[in-house]
């Protein structure tokens, strides 16, 4: 099967699994239209989903998926009991600034999911991308060091070894 | 009896950090120390209430639709405050005083 139509098959599935999650299956008609939605949107916007062969297996990148997850709930509990941290704090100990960090990561669906988990992660928040140098521009709410070397230890690369097992 | 103690504490915790993230955002100063504040309360804290009522409903109508909110707040909110922090910039919207390196602005100058 061409990478066009596994990825339509793969939108068509998700697609369904919402619809279904949405719905009460109740009677034929639900399940039915729900499939010929899924069919549409399949058709329509199917072939954006899986663009590049990957290099590990299905198994392998579930697996490393998981543990992302896992990683990423901890990171999470620990922003909000930051950020809650600071805010309670009498005098608001903030010491921000815009910082420039690099990335390995070359697909651009693993790069948005850095940002984003770079965005719900401690103190940081990411403000733009440029996927050409590979470089992300990242709000901190406590800058330690201006050298682009420490701050990509320091926020990149928790999430970098992970995303780059799942998506390249 | 042990579920509603697990459902209904997620939901107080979740209040609590949403609470947190409202006094963020009057507390900090700018506006991207103020995202900060929305983007991470908002995601434990709505999704810890959303959390809360899939425990307690469990595996039925309303339960699929809080894991349902819980995966589009996960997704949206980090990109939200992407846009709005990369348009404030873009507008030249000054970061507050306190601030130590602005590396990006650096870069477009050099761009420009």
């Amino acid at each position: 099967m061409s990478l066009k139509n596994r990825s339509r098959m793969a939108v068509f599935f998700l697609s369904l699994l919402v619809w279904f999650m949405l719905t009460d299956i109740t009677d034929l008609q639900e399940v039915i239209l729900g499939t010929i939605v899924a069919i549409f949107v399949s058709l329509v916007a199917g072939h954006f989903l899986i663009t590049t062969e990957k290099r590990h297996h299905i198994f392998r990148r579930i697996g490393y998926s998981l543990l992302y997850i896992v990683k990423f709930t901890w990171e999470i509990i620990k922003a909000n009991v930051h950020v809650a941290y600071l805010v309670v704090h009498p005098k608001v100990p903030i010491n921000p600034g815009i910082v420039k960090i690099k990335t390995k990561l070359t697909k651009e669906s693993a790069m948005t999911i850095l940002a984003n988990s770079i965005t719900l992660t401690p103190g940081t928040l990411t403000v733009d991308i440029n996927p050409e140098k590979q470089e992300l521009y990242i709000h901190c709410i406590d800058v330690h060091s201006k050298k682009i070397e420490d701050n990509t230890k320091d926020i990149g690369n928790r999430f970098e070894k992970i995303l780059m097992e799942i998506f390249e | 009896m042990i579920r509603e103690i697990i459902g209904y504490g997620l939901i107080y915790i979740g209040i609590a950090f949403d609470f947190f993230g409202v006094l963020g955002l009057v507390r900090l100063p700018d506006i991207y120390n103020r995202l900060q504040a929305a983007t991470k309360s908002v995601t434990f804290g709505t999704g810890g209430i959303l959390l809360g009522i899939f425990i307690l409903q469990g595996f039925n109508n309303f339960g699929f639709k809080a894991i349902l909110g819980i995966i589009f707040i996960f997704l949206t909110s980090p990109t939200a405050a992407h846009a709005i922090s990369h348009a404030a910039h873009r507008s030249n919207i000054k970061l507050d005083e306190k601030t130590v390196v602005d590396q990006y602005a650096e870069d477009n100058e050099n761009k420009e």
